[in-house]
Parts: structure tokens; sequence; C-alpha cells
């Protein structure tokens, strides 16, 4: 059971569940990044007050979040033939991760963009600035350290579904752990996939927590 | 010194006429009316939760007024189509938390409105910034963030990134409420010497010798409206109306009678 294959397999493994994480994750904050700035920009107390904005952007990420994973997987099976010409590989997987991870996104920067100060918001409109120069200039850098805390989460829950990604054909470590520990009782290779699995979200972990405590110079 | 200054300098700079503001059914402004002139210093004092700060703020667009009509400069800002963006560079805010932005250094703060919203050039502002920032005691700060500040070196600060945009008319909004009593005086002095060098303000404020040092003319706000109107000297020492000077007794303290 133990040979040279089997180490390649699970580097590979490793190499497609990274892939199929970071992938998924940048296109994600490309969708949820716009979405949890207009949640909060359109709401009551917002800057630019949209109710009816509002109400779809939060009518569709709550919609969106309530789907499981695996059934959404399977329902934009076409969909995802149509982006990537495949339903199986790490590449499909990535079309489901990341339409799953998107409205989950837009809520992490939803809540980030919240904790700043209404305040600081105030000073900067009382300067004249406009509510793009807003966004860009004091919300977003005042949010930066929460924003990254939010993306650590991310990536690691990315991770996670990519794992069960795995389970339908989608590659990666989930599928070693579903192949070998689940179909063949290897329990030793299901073992290793996990360990590996746990060192990388504590890397993602670590490091995103890390570059917020040092970007953070409010306490 | 007051009837001198507003008798040479006779424009009117803001021109606000009949200011109805209401949250809900709840009437905060009834009906206010007062002209600012250039180089004017108002002072607005009166009750908590009499209308004074919503009053300010009302001036900058921060809150909708539901009646009435303001003018800058004889341009109504009032109306539908006002540009805000362009008006507020004109009337500066301070407020009362300070509101810098935490995760920036002294000059960032400062040169974010000018570069960004006036498109000055980041060599012009920070030097601008910097002779500012001597100007109050702060030339020593610019790389510190707000946090590594005292109270009295923030609210000197935000006054610095309000001043640098150059406005025509600086409202101040309690701005020494939050901090600590030693703290006070340092801010103060520096709204002092900037009354001195002409600029225009409304100062909203609890510090009633203060008040009477930097005011041209007080207003006395209670309940919404404007009850009295008057020169400093004037108004602490023989107000006009019932109210105010029930509002000024409570400043003042019996002494405690039992002298042996």
């Amino acid at each position: 059971m133990w040979d040279e294959s089997t180490g390649l397999m699970l580097l590979q493994g490793v190499g497609e569940s990274l892939y199929m994480t970071l992938v998924s994750t940048v296109f994600a904050y490309l969708i949820g990044l716009p979405i949890g700035v207009f949640l909060v920009t359109s709401a009551k107390d917002g800057i630019r007050p949209r109710a009816l904005l509002f109400k779809i952007l939060d009518v569709i990420v709550n919609l969106t979040r309530s789907i499981p994973f695996l059934i959404l997987l399977v329902a934009i099976l076409p969909f995802t033939r149509l982006v990537t010409g495949t339903t199986i590989g790490s590449t499909a997987a990535i079309v489901p991760l990341t339409l799953s991870a998107a409205p989950f996104i837009a809520r992490l920067v939803e809540s980030s963009l919240k904790e700043v100060d209404a305040g600081i918001v105030e000073a900067a409109q009382s300067m004249g600035a406009s509510n793009f120069q807003i966004v860009r200039k004091v919300l977003l850098p005042e949010a930066k350290p929460s924003l990254l805390v939010g993306g650590a989460i991310a990536v690691t829950t990315v991770l996670g579904y990519s794992a069960m990604a795995g389970f339908v054909g989608g590659g990666g470590l989930g599928a070693i752990a579903t192949n070998y520990g689940y179909y063949r009782f290897q329990n030793g290779i299901m073992l290793i996939t996990v360990v590996f699995l746990v060192l990388i979200v504590q890397i993602f972990q670590g490091i995103g927590m890390k570059i917020a405590i040092s970007l953070d110079r409010r306490k | 010194m007051a009837e001198l200054r507003c008798g040479i300098l006779s424009d009117v700079l803001l021109e606000i006429k009949h200011l109805k503001k209401s949250f809900g059914d709840t009437e905060v402004l009834r009906d206010l009316s007062l002209d600012v002139h250039t180089g004017e210093v108002i002072v607005v004092i009166g009750p908590s939760g009499c209308g004074k700060s919503t009053f300010l703020r009302c001036l900058n667009g921060l809150e909708k007024v539901q009646g009435g009509e303001i003018r800058l400069k004889g341009n109504l800002i009032t109306g539908s189509k006002t540009d805000w963006q362009k008006v507020r560079q004109q009337i500066g805010m301070v407020f009362q938390s300070y509101d810098l932005f935490p995760n920036m250094t002294v000059l960032q703060n400062l040169t974010l409105g000018p570069v960004k919203v006036q498109k000055r050039s980041r060599e012009e502002a920070a030097e601008t910034a910097r002779k500012l920032l001597a100007r109050v005691g702060l030339a020593e700060k610019e790389n510190a963030f707000p946090r590594e500040l005292s109270g009295g070196q923030k609210q000197r600060a935000a006054i610095v990134r309000a001043l640098i945009l150059n406005p025509e008319i600086i409202l101040f909004d309690e701005v020494t409420a939050a901090l600590d009593p030693e703290m006070v005086r340092e801010v103060l002095d520096v709204i002092l010497e900037l009354a001195k060098s002409g600029s225009t303000m409304v100062i909203v404020t609890h510090e009633m010798q203060f008040a009477r040092a930097v005011a041209d003319r007080v207003v006395f706000i209670d309940g919404g409206e404007i009850v009295e109107t008057s020169p400093p000297e004037e108004f602490f020492t023989n107000p006009k109306t019932e109210r105010a000077r029930k509002f000024l007794n409570m400043f003042q303290f019996d002494k405690r009678k039992e002298e042996p």
C-alpha cells in the first residue's frame, strides 16, 4: 500500500485541493465583495439607501446560502459543463465552489464593513468625499483587518467544501479520502488526507490572522 | 468689538431661513432663521436635546431638512439638486468624537481630503498639512496613529483636517464634550486663535466661559427655536428672556450657608 505512487498521489491531491480552493475563493470574492459592499451602502442606514436593491441582494444571498452545497453542485451541472466543458475534475468543481462561496463571502464582507464606525464615514462625507471615494478610501481600508480575518474563514470553508466536491468526482484530497478510505477501507490514507487538510486550514488561518493583526492600528 | 466686526463685515455668508427638521413625528427644529456673516463667530448654546447639534448637521447636509432654506453665498443648498460634495468642501465640520480614520497616520488623515477629494498634489497637501500641524503644536505627530494621541491631540488633528480643505466656514459640534478637563483648554485655544485670524465659525458648546470669549454673537436655542440672539457680554450679564436666564442659572452655584 505504501509506495512511491501513493506519496505522489497524495501530493497531487494537495495540489488539486489548493488549486480548487484558491481559485474558487478568488472568483467568489470577485462576486461576493461587490455584493457585500452594496449590501452595506444600500441599507437603510447606508451612505446611499436603496430599499429595493438592498431587498433583492438580501433575498438572493439568503436563497443561495440555504441551498446545501451537494445539491447546488448537482443542480448546476449543465451550467458547469457550459463554463468548463466538463463536469468532473478539479476545474469543474471550481464553478459550484465559487457560486456557493460568493453569498457567504458577501455576508462576511457586509459584517466587516458594518464594523467601521459610522462617525468616520460622516467625517469623510463632511469633507465632500463621493460615495465611491468613501467605499474605496475609507470603508474598505478601515475594514481591512476584519476583511482579512473573513478571508481566512472563507478560504478554510471553501477547502472544506472542496473535499465534499471530491466525493462526487471533484478531485483533490477529498477524492482520495473517498476512493481509498471510504471504498477500499484504507484508513491510513484517509487519515493522512485529514492530517493534510488540518495542516492547510491551520496555515491559512494562521497567515490570515497574522496579517490582520499586523495591519490593525486601532489598539 | 462684536458690533464693530458685524458692522464692517456685512456680507452674509450663510443664510438660514425658517429651517424645519423632524425625526418622524418629533419636531426638532421648528422655525429657525439666522444669518452668518463672513468672519463672524456664532456660538450656539442651549439645553441638551434642544436641537443645536441637529441644527449644525443640517448646515452641511448630514441631516435632511423638511422645510425652509439655507443659502451659502447666495446659492440655495437645500434644494434637491444640491451637489453636497462641492458644498461640504466649503463647509468644514469637526465632531465631538474626533472621528479620525484609525488605520491612517495623522498625515494620511489630513491629506486624504485635499488629495482624493480636491485633487490637489500630494506634495502640496503634505506641506500644507505640516504647516497646519505646527500651528496647532502637533509637528512631531505626523506619523503617529490616532490611538497614540491624547484626546486633545486627536481633536486638534481633527480641526486641522477640516482646515486643510480651506472651507468658507467651519462647524464645531461640541468638540470638547468628550475631553478630559485638562485637555479642553488646548483645543479651545486653537479655536480662539482661528477666530482671531478671521475664520467664520458656528460653534456648539457647553463651555460658557469660552463662549463668552470667542463669540461675536450668542444664539440661544431651546425647544427647537432660537429664543435669543445677543452679543456675548449682553447675553451672559443681562439676558433678555426668562428662558435664557433660567438656563444660565444652571451654571451658578450658591455658596454653602454655614459660614462660622
